[in-house]
């Protein structure tokens, strides 16, 4: 009898120890005469459970986790490989854990339960349903789903993707145009992208054939960043397999029109995360930050109109043309709508991917998801959305998670990666720390970014010196405001919302002397 | 598993590019392999790198004549970007993330612990070659950190204990990771 496996082989599995795990059961299954069909599936984004094993039985799968390598011996002698419940890192059917039903996986419904790169795994589980019903439609009727799903940019920018695909289609057909995604994941705290592409890489490439079909365009990349080795790997072999069943090339899904992908390596600078960096990036240049106007939707890729739009934006899309646009919209608030998908990160006990309806208070991420810190003591701060984010203090974790209502307190969702820190945290580093990443990745383009940023480690170190401190907290404040109001992009238009967030919310670190660090 | 039925991706990742001498032909081959792509230097730059290990600086004249492009446009590119080397690493390339993530969990001790066990800053390699050290701003494990890449792969939760044990195995004998 065949025994069926499944180890995650996602990077944060991966890190665990997840392929030692496989090496462990392999040797145990010769050990014992059991033959083994051994699954590498995603992960399923509970990462406190990683390496998580799951073995099928006559009752469904079920789960063991985290497992430790070391452990493995002693689970297969428990009985492992008949799915034994009587272990202690034994978890039942790992689809009722209460992590995951109180979420919304719209997006992420696949992950963990597939053979990321089995294309037979994606078509059974609905896959490319979403692209077959956009190959029916005009490019107009595309748009027009697109629009009524309200989704909004997921990068960071959440501009409507819609009319972002509108104005590319609205440009003359006679000409080249691209559909470009950014998988430049580079924000700390952020993970999604690298799911998607680890653990469901046919879903965006299907998300990047619709915008292909939508706006007139025969070619698509994906910068993906240079750390995400995995990735590139799983969507190269993944557009491979696609092409060879026909939903990337010359006759896509037989409807006569053309896409094909490729994928392209950054080269580790932060910056490639903004869009107009990525095209020069991709045009072979320096990655410097273009002037807008011209949009990249009018003059992007090689002065072409181009689709920009990040991962998670395109992964949402086959669930809106398979369902309708409507369908996505009935979830969340105000004028966020749909889910967003939360990568709880940093000092927290249960880190991993949250996929939620705008709407729910980040209180209730961290502690109904989190269960707290990891470390156990008390949380102090928490940054959303991404190094160039705000920290918030305690007193403001009921907010929403919706665009408007973080806006409103000089905060951001951004790529929807949330950072705890205990009470160990020094706010007056994390400030200088926002300064000292600007003054390392700014492009150095434009002045207030590429001065500003260290001039502002320069301060900060003075004020926590003693040094004129009134004098420079004033200069400080002084500074932030330029390098918000002068600089040409976010990069240094935005590291100041860090700096500021911790001069109002955590003055007494930013005047204490820096706390040593223990080695 | 259905990987096996090609090449499986995940082997490739684990391959390491091995550093070594190069030639101007070899130069000329990676070039001549990928130069009918639209901006092809990032490729051309990634595949001489994996190839060689680095970019020599020699090479730039190459790639400037080939792509018709001036000496300073591609040096331009090489020195604007972080992951592309002019000169070769150590043995093993070890990356430390620094970001916010990783900084909650103990990030900032475990550099400084890495910088006093190895005995290098940033940017430089020990005096018995066996490491390069260079900072890293974020890995893609966020939940799990604090974070260090060594050569292609990611390891997480690293103390410092665990830390001088991948260090100790490194520098003996067999490689094997926890």
């Amino acid at each position: 009898m065949t025994t069926t496996i499944y180890v995650p082989c996602d990077t944060t599995a991966l890190s665990l120890g997840a392929d030692r795990v496989v090496q462990k059961l392999q040797q145990a299954a010769a050990q014992k005469n059991t033959e083994l069909h051994l699954v590498r599936n995603g992960s399923r984004g509970l990462f406190w459970l990683e390496p998580l094993v799951e073995v099928q039985t006559p009752f469904g799968r079920v789960a063991y986790g985290p497992v430790e390598p070391e452990q493995v011996d002693e689970l297969v002698a428990a009985g492992l490989f008949d799915g034994n419940p009587e272990h202690p890192l034994f978890l039942g059917d790992i689809s009722q854990h209460s992590y995951l039903q109180q979420q919304q996986r719209l997006t992420f419904a696949r992950i963990g339960i597939t053979d990321p790169i089995c294309i037979e795994d994606y078509i059974a589980h609905g896959g490319f349903a979403g692209l077959k019903k956009a190959a029916a439609l005009t490019t107009q009727g595309i748009v027009d789903e697109v629009k009524a799903s309200g989704l909004r940019g997921r990068g960071g920018a959440a501009f409507p993707a819609g009319i972002k695909w509108q104005t590319v289609l609205d440009e003359p057909q006679n000409q080249q145009k691209y559909v470009v995604c950014n998988a430049d994941e580079g924000d700390s705290g952020t993970f999604a992208d690298r799911l998607v592409m680890e653990c469901d890489p046919y879903m965006l490439i299907e998300g990047m054939t619709i915008a292909g079909l939508a706006v007139g365009a025969t070619l698509g990349f994906i910068y993906v960043r240079s750390e995400y080795l995995l990735s590139q790997k799983m969507l190269d072999e993944a557009i491979r397999r696609a092409e060879v069943l026909g939903y990337l090339g010359d006759n896509v899904c037989g409807n006569g029109r053309s896409f094909r992908l490729e994928v392209r390596l950054g080269a580790g600078a932060y910056i490639c995360g903004e869009e107009t960096s990525l095209l020069e990036s991709l045009e072979g240049k320096r990655g410097l930050v273009r002037s807008k106007p011209p949009l990249p939707a009018i003059k992007g890729l090689f002065g072409q109109p181009t689709v920009v739009n990040n991962v998670l934006s395109l992964a949402a899309v086959p669930y809106i043309m398979a369902h309708g646009g409507k369908a996505y919209a009935d979830y969340g608030m105000g004028r966020s709508l749909g889910t967003l998908p939360i990568q709880l990160a940093g000092n927290i006990k249960h880190g991993g991917l949250i996929e939620l309806a705008f709407g729910a208070s980040l209180r209730k991420v961290l502690e109904d998801f989190g269960g707290g810190t990891f470390t156990g003591r008390p949380m102090r701060a928490v940054q959303v959305g991404g190094p160039l984010m705000a920290y918030l203090p305690e007193s403001q974790w009921d907010t929403p998670m919706d665009y408007e209502a973080f806006a409103k307190l000089g905060a951001g969702i951004g790529h929807g990666g949330v950072v705890a820190f205990d009470d160990t945290v020094d706010m007056g580093e994390q400030a200088r720390f926002a300064m000292e990443f600007c003054a390392v990745e700014s492009c150095g383009k434009c002045t207030p970014c590429r001065i500003g940023s260290v001039r502002g480690v320069e301060v900060i170190d003075r004020i926590r010196a003693g040094e004129h401190r009134d004098d420079n907290l004033v200069l400080l404040q002084e500074l932030c405001e330029t390098m918000v109001d002068g600089s040409l992009c976010a990069m240094g238009g935005m590291t100041p919302f860090p700096v500021q967030s911790v001069m109002k919310h955590f003055p007494e670190d930013l005047m204490a002397s820096p706390r040593p660090v223990e080695a | 598993m259905h990987m096996s039925e090609t090449a499986d991706p995940k082997a490739a990742v684990m391959s390491m590019p091995v550093a070594g001498d190069w030639s101007p032909e070899i130069i000329r081959q990676e070039i001549a392999a990928l130069q009918h792509k639209p901006g092809a230097l990032l490729p051309i730059l990634h595949a001489i790198q994996d190839r060689v290990g680095y970019v020599p600086e020699d090479a730039v004249p190459i790639i400037a004549e080939m792509l018709q492009q001036t000496r300073a446009d591609i040096h331009g590119v090489i020195s604007f970007y972080h992951h592309f080397r002019t000169h070769p690493s150590g043995s093993n390339l070890l990356e430390v993330c620094r970001a916010e993530a990783c900084q909650a969990r103990g990030g900032r001790a475990l550099e400084r612990h890495v910088q006093e066990r190895l005995s290098v800053g940033y940017h430089d390699t020990t005096a018995d070659n066996e490491f390069t050290l260079v900072p890293v701003y974020c890995l893609g494990n966020c939940a799990c950190g604090p974070s260090i890449r060594v050569n292609n792969d990611i390891i997480g939760r690293v103390t410092p204990q665990k830390f001088d044990q991948l260090v100790d195995a490194l520098t003996t004998s067999v490689l094997q990771l926890k």
